[in-house]
């Protein structure tokens, strides 16, 4: 069964077309790319997937269980994580806590226990603690833990949103520009980060602009543009798809 | 300062903090200590609001009067109710509570000046409701002789002793209360909202109930306060509860230091010193001196004034900061962008 199944998906923002009639699905297990030129809608299925937008029309299932229009907090205790391409990190916060809030949605102390710091509780927070300093560690963040994130480096940074995202023991991982800004030996970390992360189970769906990292990273790859999939295929059929070469470089008919 | 240090300092100003009734006997000065006492016990409460959840709240003082109309009117002679001290220190603060998530509840989509402007509004209603439900209030009379609390069958008295002791009591709960949620599950919610709030839906976070949870823990404390300061004045009235108490404890807060505990409780203290010791005395010093016109209480709300405006100059952070607040304040804010 498909982890990850879109179908005749749609998003539209008053008169503007977002989305159009968007369907593929997604093996569990597997590293998948979305590219597209800028503006093509890609920022915009995460939103979907996530339940940050409704879709005007189409479904989204996820393990078969529809879950379009969740409210997002539900789509992630059924095993969505994502990033952001803007880095939205609890900046005035350690990042360790920063992990740690990425468990809430596997935490079970409620206000009382909060409260009261109830055996239970502590037992809890030891428990996430102690795998939140494993992730830290797993994203290469040891040193890290008791730094505020804001104060980071920029590639930290976005290490410590998927650290913060795995918290979550997420099925699926959505990573959105996960390269972006980074120098190439923090892109070579990424890319083993990324396998070890599918290693654990954890399927990937990745955003991404740097082609080298994409071809490298994933089995499949779609391709997007003005909101609809042009392409879709292994790295190899989709470098060289005519139709994802006339959205990146413009048509090549006439003189050529 | 290490541990143990902090500790044993603790514990000596805890002894006196015990001792200080029985060393000075002066009621001026015990009296003084439990009303600053019921000013600490709102600030400590408005912090879990305003500092913990970064949700700005200008009607606090809605809930201090939801607390303190609850004891006068269930232990007095008012409707003939008469539910014991002790056990209206729990009734008064789920009420308060309740009303935290009632006037809560419509705020949830609102943030920052909108927010501030909407619990603003809510702080105005509740008093001025209570003004015009005159048949159950009294309206501007307000409601006296409520019930005097009692331990061991012994009534407190008119000395301010017993009801210092309750306060202490009371703050110690609530230190406790609010450390144990700063580092807990609800806490980091917390914080995560303040922080960024899409960021924090999905980390799963239900930002609805997690808001709510914090209007109602606020105002449960603030409704703590309210029925030892209704029983402690042996009065209440509207005009307690007007918009300058709001402020007066969101000071308290801005001067001691906002999210920290230790420096919420400096700035109420601080704050109630100047209000209800310094100002007074200073004013019977001028008097005794010949300065027979000078009334320096007069310009109570001149001092508050100043007091924020050199904090926000000198030290936005508080007295005591939190760790979040002062690098906050000091450093550049988070750059959000990808270097090119």
């Amino acid at each position: 069964m498909n982890l990850l199944r879109l179908s005749n998906l749609r998003k539209t923002f008053g008169g503007l077309v977002a989305i159009n009639d968007l369907s593929f699905a997604l093996d569990a297990g597997s590293i998948v790319a979305m590219i597209g030129p800028n503006g093509a809608g890609k920022s915009t299925v995460f939103n979907l997937i996530t339940g940050i937008y409704a879709p005007t029309s189409g479904t989204i299932e996820l393990s078969g269980k529809s879950v379009g229009g969740l409210a997002t907090n539900k789509i992630t205790a059924l095993g969505v994580a994502r990033t952001f391409q803007n880095i939205r990190l609890f900046a005035y916060m350690s990042a360790l806590d920063n992990v740690m809030t990425g468990a809430h949605v596997r935490m079970h102390a409620n206000m009382f226990a909060s409260l009261l710091h109830t055996p239970g509780q502590r037992a809890e927070e030891r428990r996430v603690r102690e795998r939140a300093r494993e992730l830290l560690r797993f994203c290469g963040l040891d040193g890290d833990a008791s730094n505020y994130a804001r104060n980071l480096p920029y590639g930290n940074q976005r290490r410590l949103e998927i650290a913060r995202a795995l918290a979550s023991d997420p099925a699926l991982l959505l990573l959105d520009e996960p390269a972006a800004g980074m120098n190439p030996r923090e892109k070579e970390d990424l890319i083993r980060l990324v396998a070890r992360i599918r290693e654990t189970g954890v399927t990937v769906f990745l955003i991404e602009h740097d082609m080298n990292l994409v071809m490298q990273i994933s089995e499949r790859i779609t391709v997007l543009d003005h909101g609809e999939k042009i392409a879709e295929g292994t790295p190899d059929a989709v470098r060289n798809d005519e139709a994802v070469i006339e959205a990146y470089l413009g048509r090549t008919d006439g003189a050529a | 300062m290490p541990l143990a240090a902090r500790r044993i300092a603790l514990g000596i100003f805890g002894i006196v903090l015990v001792a200080f009734p029985f060393v000075d006997p002066n009621n001026a000065h015990v009296d003084f200590l439990a009303n600053a006492g019921a000013f600490i016990l709102l600030a400590l409460g408005l912090n879990i609001v305003v500092g913990f959840a970064g949700l700005l709240d200008l009607g606090y003082a809605a809930f201090f009067a939801i607390g303190s109309y609850s004891y006068a009117m269930l232990a007095s002679q008012q409707f003939g109710v008469h539910i014991p001290f002790w056990l209206m220190l729990l009734i008064a603060p789920a009420i308060a509570a309740i009303f935290g998530i009632l006037l809560g509840a419509p705020t949830l989509r609102l943030r920052g000046d909108y927010l501030a402007i909407v619990t603003l509004g809510f702080g105005e209603i509740v008093p001025q409701t209570f003004l015009n439900l005159s048949q159950y209030t009294n309206g501007p009379n307000g409601i006296s002789s409520l019930d005097q609390p009692s331990i061991f069958g012994r009534p407190f008295g008119f000395s301010a002793t017993p009801y210092y002791f309750v306060l202490l009591g009371l703050i110690l709960i609530a230190i406790v209360v609010a450390r144990n949620l700063e580092n807990s599950r609800l806490g980091r919610a917390w914080m995560a909202i303040r922080e960024d709030e899409l960021a924090a839906r999905h980390m799963g976070i239900n930002t609805t109930t997690t808001k709510l949870a914090a209007f109602a823990l606020g105002a449960s404390f603030s409704g703590l306060a309210g029925v030892a300061y209704a029983a402690k004045l042996d009065l209440v009235s509207p005009d307690q509860f007007q918009f300058n108490v709001s402020v007066l404890v969101l000071s308290m807060l801005v001067l001691g230091g906002m999210g920290n505990i230790w420096g919420v409780i400096v700035g109420s203290f601080v704050l109630s010193f100047v209000n209800s010791f310094l100002l007074p005395q200073s004013t019977s010093l001028a008097h005794s001196l010949g300065f027979a016109d000078l009334d320096f209480t007069n310009y109570r709300f001149m001092l508050y004034g100043v007091i924020l405006v050199a904090m926000m100059l000198f030290r936005p952070e508080g007295l005591i900061p939190s760790r979040q607040r002062a690098a906050e304040l000091h450093t550049a804010p988070p750059s959000a962008e990808a270097p090119a």
